[in-house]
């Protein structure tokens, strides 16, 4: 697919990637939290729950973002707690957007019957309560993983993207090139990957982004009221402790505003990168 | 003293690639009561012509040129100052105008709004509108309804209505009849003749690839080709005894009703327009016209060729008149 | 070859699909080997739904489609993309029928991905040169482009070149010129009517053009509301109309040999329900318009034999034909 989209438009797209200073910010305020989740934890001597230092101190030149009730390291929980963030993102979001985009196509291409299921199944699942759901599970399952969280959060996250990407695709089918492709006998799955998605690529990037976004913030709220895993550390976590010890009133705000403040960044940035690449994309709002 | 002088119009279009020049120096003039018809094949530059007298705006870029209109100046690179003029003086009935107008609100809202902008109450002019609809056969229920009740004629004339309705002197058409069928056709340019003769409008541009339809309605002709004039003259001198070679093949390339294939084989222009982002040196047509010679490399002058007011850019057909 | 047998096609409305509306009303018609017949009438006329039914990509309600005495509402697999091979179609709008983020040839490709799969691929280039050279494209100067880079009636001919890849017999024209440059019109329909004569195609023109259609074709069918209203030989039906729609028609088409007389054009807008009687009814302008049009639907007399019409007065013109019953169905020698 990428061969075949040749020079001009490519350049196009750079050229124009380049002067759009919201893609460039959002662009850099996620890399640079990527850059953080892989070497932190190199920077760092300690493990995030143990115990290193004097509890509750404020932010000092051994520990650079304080110390918990405890006495564990802030700073080590934070790098720490980015990678499951990062983690629950793409799983998450990645498959929302799978479920998302297949059910989409194949309720916009084959129209019908199968539509009306379809669509009738997305909008039951639109309207369940995803956090009455989770306690169910929550109940069920003793033991949480990151994993099983991206898996539940993609499940239930998905059916705005279906929607969105039906109506797409609705309109695309009835463009002339689809008939084209019909009556040089493509098959329909054919079509769908070869015509019609290709022409969603964009958008499908996008969803993307949304998608993994949401599935940050939803795993930051499941974490902090407390139906996040049972193991290891987030940033979601790491506030769920901050509010349950009580840093809030003590005012040990080096505890919950670093987790707090990276995931409103980190989710601002993957929002501002898809108004920055909404305007590339649609030649209507490049900014000339 | 015509009604309408444009003297030199350069508007191009502003790309990564640098300027496409869509419309390199135009000039001509409508006389009042003057229905004039803009031929060309699309890309020529007639609907840029059309578009930058009225609402000149990025991707389009003002050159250079002067746009008079009944004694005022038109300051065209201007948009602001162009408001005071656009509706009232000059009226543009774009290509897919029935198709931008506003699907959620009914007719009548649509006309009080664009009304307001001009600071005219609607109830005040409601006697004027129904008879503005009576004229082009539109029944009073319209304005009840919302434009998705509407066949694609009827909206054309609820556009045409709309941008008539301050009487501006000059109105330009811009395709408006290539998406309607032939009767709704028929019947919406008979109207443009109406507006024209009951002085709703002073003069009017009607800007289309069918020549045929020129024919039927129009007092004068205006070939363009690759941004650039090439030959105006009366309706009859255009399609009877055209002088440019580019007007010839034009009209010689329409079929009509009594022409058939096995018994007359019509042929098509040759070759491709050139492409306006570098045009080529000289005449514009000089690399499809069958009567090129040296002197084409030098870009023929649009001038008057006889007292008629007849114009051609073809240094053969001037060598000719000589 | 192509056979229509009271085709009807009926589309499910609103919720549920509680309004039916008819957009094609048991048409017939054949066409024959070599044969170019012009389907004509108006928007909403229903004559798109008939190529898109030809096509396979709209299924018929009621009625047969017989190709080569084969409905093709039965073909599966292997048989429906032999079918694809010998018929084929072409859209109104050049522009949309390319995929815009692909290369132009593409088109070509899948047609050899689909068809053609075993052929190599020096093989292949050398086919669709050829193809290219027939309609009348420099293969160099269209070969690798972006379809925005080409002009509406290069894309047209591209289009029609890859339905001469194939062997195809019957090529459906859906408007194919009604969205290219008037000077670039008249090159297309000249390649159409070449390869009707060298390769004995047979194509269905659909327009809403009448001197096109007039230009090019040996029979015309023209249609209202889904409903055939007259048949005939083209000079036939051009040169003596006989249905007050097809006299509204030609009366409407601008021409350059004369003006448009003062002769009123029946303008009334096309709505309202036809309730049984002639579907032209609310808008006929016909001096002997009877009782009878508003409760019987008129169906297709012959009036001689290359021209039938579906009206009741011009029908009884007809010599020797008993009003109103005998049915036509196609006037062509298949």
């Amino acid at each position: 697919m990428k061969g075949e989209k040749g020079k001009k438009p490519k350049n196009e797209f750079l050229y124009f990637a380049w002067r759009n200073w919201k893609l460039r910010l959002g662009l850099a305020i996620v890399l640079f939290f990527v850059v953080l989740a892989i070497v932190g934890p190199r920077l760092t001597p300690h493990q995030p729950w143990a115990y290193v230092g004097p509890p509750a101190r404020p932010p000092s030149k051994e520990f650079w973002f304080g110390t918990t009730m405890f006495g564990q390291d802030v700073f080590t929980q934070f790098v720490y707690g980015l990678y499951p963030v990062f983690l629950v993102g793409a799983l998450g979001g990645g498959l929302a957007t799978l479920i998302g985009t297949a059910i989409g196509f194949t309720a916009g291409y084959r129209g019908g019957w199968v539509d009306e299921i379809l669509n009738t199944f997305t909008n039951v699942v639109l309207v369940i309560p995803t956090l009455a759901l989770l306690l169910i599970i929550a109940a069920y399952l003793g033991v949480r993983s990151f994993f099983i969280q991206a898996v539940f959060i993609g499940c239930t996250a998905w059916p705005w993207t279906a929607r969105a990407v039906r109506a797409q695709t609705l309109s695309l089918k009835a463009r002339e090139f689809v008939d084209l492709a019909r009556i040089s006998a493509a098959r329909p799955t054919k079509i769908i990957l070869t015509e019609i998605a290709p022409n969603m690529l964009s958008y499908l990037v996008m969803v993307f982004i949304l998608q993994f976004g949401g599935a940050i913030l939803n795993a930051a709220t499941l974490d902090f009221i407390g139906l996040g895993p049972t193991r290891g550390i987030s940033l979601g976590l790491m506030m769920q402790m901050a509010l349950l010890w009580g840093a809030l009133p003590l005012g040990l705000w080096w505890w919950f505003v670093p987790p707090g403040l990276a995931i409103a960044l980190l989710v601002g940035a993957l929002y501002i990168t898809n108004v920055g690449l909404d305007e590339i994309f649609n030649p209507k709002l490049r900014e000339m | 003293m015509p009604l309408l002088e444009v003297q030199d119009l350069r508007v191009y279009y502003q790309t990564i690639r640098g300027d496409v020049k869509a419309l390199d120096g135009a000039s001509f003039s409508l006389a009042e009561g003057e229905i004039m018809g803009l031929a060309g094949e699309s890309g020529c530059g007639k609907s840029t012509l059309g578009r930058s007298l009225v609402l000149l705006k990025p991707p389009m870029k003002y050159v250079e040129g002067r746009v008079t209109l009944e004694d005022f100046s038109l300051p065209i690179w201007d948009r602001e100052k162009m408001n005071a003029f656009r509706f009232s003086k000059i009226s543009l009935i774009p290509q897919y105008a029935m198709n931008a107008l506003n699907p959620t609100r009914k007719v009548k809202k649509i006309f009080t709004d664009i009304l307001a902008t001009k600071g005219i109450k609607g109830s005040q002019v409601l006697p004027e509108l129904r008879r503005r609809l009576e004229m082009v056969e539109l029944p009073l229920d319209v304005l009840n309804m919302y434009p998705i009740e509407l066949s694609g004629g009827m909206k054309q004339r609820v556009v045409m209505v709309l941008s008539t309705f301050l009487n501006p002197s000059l109105l330009i058409a811009d395709e408006i009849t290539s998406a309607l069928d032939v009767s709704t056709q028929r019947a919406v340019v008979k109207m443009l003749v109406d507006f024209r003769d009951r002085r709703v409008v002073r003069a009017m541009i009607v800007i289309t690839h069918d020549i045929s339809l020129l024919y039927q309605i129009a007092d004068s002709i205006l070939v363009m080709y690759a941004g650039k004039l090439v030959e105006k003259g009366t309706t009859e001198e255009i399609l009877r005894a055209p002088k440019h070679p580019y007007t010839r093949f034009l009209i010689a390339s329409l079929p009509d009703i009594g022409v058939r294939y096995g018994e007359r084989k019509l042929e098509g222009v040759p070759g491709c327009p050139p492409l306006l982002l570098q045009p080529p040196r000289g005449c514009r047509f000089r690399e499809r016209c069958p009567h090129a010679f040296e002197k084409c490399l030098e870009e023929p002058p649009f001038v008057a060729i006889g007292p008629s007011g007849r114009q051609v850019a073809c240094w053969q057909a001037l060598e000719e008149h000589a | 070859m192509l056979e229509l047998e009271r085709v009807t096609k009926i589309y499910r409305l609103g919720v549920l699909g509680r309004k039916a509306l008819k957009a094609v009303d048991s048409v017939s018609f054949t066409v024959a080997r070599g044969q170019v017949i012009s389907l004509i009438g108006e928007s909403g006329s229903g004559k798109t739904t008939i190529g898109r039914m030809i096509l396979r990509l709209t299924p018929v309600t009621f009625g047969r489609i017989l190709f080569q005495g084969a409905d093709i509402s039965k073909f599966h697999g292997l048989a429906l993309k032999n079918y694809y091979r010998r018929v084929q179609g072409v859209f109104q709008d050049p522009f949309s029928s390319y995929n815009p983020i692909f290369k132009a040839d593409r088109i070509f490709n899948i047609v050899q991905r689909e068809f053609f799969p075993h052929l190599t691929k020096g093989e292949w280039r050398e086919r669709v040169a050829n193809a290219l050279c027939s309609v009348g494209l420099e293969p160099g100067e269209v070969l690798g482009k972006y379809p925005h880079q080409l002009s509406g009636g290069q894309l047209q001919r591209l289009l029609i070149a890859r339905a001469m890849l194939l062997e195809i017999q019957f090529l459906v024209a859906d408007e194919i010129l009604s969205m290219l440059d008037a000077s670039t019109r008249i090159d297309v329909l000249n390649l159409l009517a070449e390869l009707k004569r060298i390769r004995d195609l047979a194509v269905l023109f659909i327009t809403h053009d009448l001197s096109l259609a007039y230009y090019i074709s040996d029979e015309a069918i023209i249609i209202y509301r889904g409903y055939i209203v007259e048949q005939g030989a083209i000079e036939k039906v051009f040169v003596s109309p006989l249905h007050p729609y097809t006299r509204m028609l030609l009366a409407a088409v601008p021409r350059l040999d004369r003006k448009w007389g003062p002769a009123e054009v029946g303008l009334k807008a096309q709505e309202g329900k036809i309730v049984g009687g002639c579907p032209y009814h609310d808008r006929c302008l016909h001096a002997e318009k009877e009782e009878t049009c508003k409760h019987l639907k008129p169906s297709l007399v012959f009036v001689d034999d290359r021209h039938s019409v579906a009206c009741h007065p011009m029908g009884r013109l007809a010599k020797g034909v008993s009003h109103g019953t005998s049915e036509a169905r196609g006037t062509s020698v298949a």
